[in-house]
């Protein structure tokens, strides 16, 4: 058991005994670890099987009546698979639910490719601004997260993954500034956990470095005041994700851009999650020579 | 078939859905649905303009949200929205589309039309309702038998029976349109996971009463209204 996850069943079950308001629904995911909660709140705790169209559109029809709906499973089968039912079931009916995801890009690594979602956060994008998305880069940043996303009616994604930075920073949904460059420097931005790869590969550079774990809606105002010409997004998701946002905040500043992350290419190979940092260049030393030449290659 | 209007909306309907598609000569029978519409909405729902937010009431999700004329027609009958809407379908300041949207149109529960849908959300309502000792209203979802061809409602289905969902009941309106057909009939895709089914002339008002109020306990209940065949 992954510490995130962990966190996150912890205060789903407490949650669910707290506030008769909160409902779970699962895809089989996790369902053996939520039977205790199961056990005390029958009507509120929901395992539909391995039927994740139908998870997302219960999820709906509890809205619809007034429930908080709590969704889980893992990335790839809640959002990917179940993605028309999310526009459909939640946006389009004006509902809201709580999206509880594990796996991330490729926590699942030896699974394959069936096991892993870069492109999660991109397709939220896909539905229009109405949607939070938070992306911890520490267990202890999941239960507050959660929490505040359970005392609302609005449409949030939690993205949980076993990458983790060392330190948690639960008050990160604006940027947070780490690690202060001189005047006008590079800004990067590392979101969830991408932190510690992101201020290892910069240790030395003049560069600010901002942390958040909450990219949507992401800070454009902090990115306003803290960016100089240069910006760099590391993502744990699809390179590029943020690209546009950065390009509208900054649309009357003349700037670059770097926007590194997960590459689109389904590269066909198992290994660990730390292979996988590697080779698409997200451990230190691969954000180290990208950052560099990207500051070197400007043209003067 | 019997075409009988048997309620006080059924002598309003034939101008009503005139006005949405300005067709002189199309009948209310070439509406499919027009007849389940009708007794829901006169005998069955008990739901009004003035109950359409209350907690208690029953629920109607059309998710077959294809040829929604019937439906406009029957809540412009009950007065949820004005009859004037209903000459301006689809126009450019309309709030009446092809497909209905529930933040448009009052007392539209669902917005529908990607079929496949409702059975998921009216799944999800029925246990909504429950979990919060909602025990008398009730929830409706109609269907089409080609809409049936979406796997999504196989979930559903399976789902709803095996865990006895008894507050929710299914009308799957039969016009034979499924391209490759419900070989061994629709309702026993339901009833072999658990649901009981009545199967009607949905043109029948007497019959469709008597199915629409069918519902055992413990199960959930399908109602297979058979129209003629769209052809």
């Amino acid at each position: 058991m992954t510490a995130m996850r962990a966190a996150f069943l912890d205060t789903t079950t407490a949650l669910l005994d707290e506030d008769p308001r909160t409902a779970l629904v699962l895809a089989d995911i996790s369902a053996s670890q939520l039977a205790p909660a199961a056990h005390r709140h029958p009507d509120r705790v929901l395992n539909v099987g391995i039927r994740e169209q139908l998870m997302v559109g219960v999820a709906g029809g509890l809205a619809l009546t007034g429930l908080r709906p709590i969704v889980h499973s893992y990335a790839t089968f809640l959002v990917d698979r179940a993605y028309e039912q999310i526009k459909l079931d939640l946006d389009h009916q004006g509902v809201g639910a709580v999206l509880v995801s594990i796996g991330a890009s490729f926590d699942g690594s030896a699974e394959g490719r069936t096991h892993q979602s870069p492109g999660d956060v991109a397709l939220f994008d896909s539905l229009g601004d109405g949607w939070t998305v938070r992306v911890p880069g520490h267990p202890d940043e999941v239960a507050p997260l959660l929490r505040n996303a359970t005392a609302t009616d609005d449409p949030v994604y939690l993205r949980l993954s076993e990458q983790r930075n060392a330190q948690a920073y639960p008050d990160a949904d604006r940027l947070r500034v780490l690690r202060q460059g001189g005047t006008n420097a590079p800004l990067v931005v590392a979101v969830g956990p991408m932190l510690d790869p992101t201020l290892a590969a910069t240790e030395g550079m003049d560069v600010t470095v901002a942390y958040t774990h909450t990219p949507r809606p992401l800070d454009t105002a902090g990115l306003r005041a803290l960016a100089g010409t240069e910006v760099v997004l590391v993502e744990p998701y699809l390179a590029g994700t943020s690209s546009a946002i950065v390009s509208r905040a900054m649309a009357d500043v003349p700037h670059r851009l770097l926007a590194l992350g997960v590459g689109q290419t389904d590269l066909r190979r198992y290994g660990d999650p730390a292979d996988h940092v590697r080779w698409h260049g997200l451990d230190a030393s691969g954000l180290r020579r990208s950052i560099s030449a990207f500051l070197r290659s400007a043209r003067s | 078939m019997t075409t009988a209007l048997t309620t006080e909306t059924g002598s309003r309907l034939p101008g009503l859905l005139r006005r949405l598609t300005g067709d002189e000569k199309h009948a209310p029978s070439a509406h499919s649905t027009i007849d389940v519409l009708q007794v829901l909405y006169d005998r069955v729902l008990r739901i009004t303009p003035e109950t359409a937010g209350d907690p208690e009431r029953n629920r109607f999700l059309l998710s077959k949200g294809h040829g929604p004329a019937a439906y406009y027609a029957v809540l412009a009958a009950h007065g949820f929205i004005p009859d004037a809407w209903l000459d301006d379908l689809a126009g450019p300041e309309s709030r009446l589309g092809h497909h209905p949207d529930r933040l448009l149109v009052p007392g539209v529960e669902i917005g529908s039309g990607s079929l496949g849908h409702g059975l998921g959300l009216a799944v999800g309502t029925a246990l909504g309702l429950r979990a919060q000792g909602l025990l008398t209203p009730r929830v409706y979802v109609l269907l089409g038998d080609a809409e049936l061809d979406e796997g999504s409602n196989h979930e559903a289905i399976a789902y709803a029976g095996a865990t006895g969902l008894e507050n929710l009941t299914a009308v799957v309106v039969d016009n034979s349109s499924a391209t490759h057909g419900w070989s061994g009939g629709i309702a026993g895709r339901f009833t072999v996971n658990g649901w009981t089914a009545d199967t009607v002339d949905g043109r029948d008002h007497t019959g469709l009463y008597a199915a629409l109020t069918g519902h055992r306990p413990r199960r959930p209940h399908l109602v297979v209204a058979r129209v003629e065949s769209k052809g």
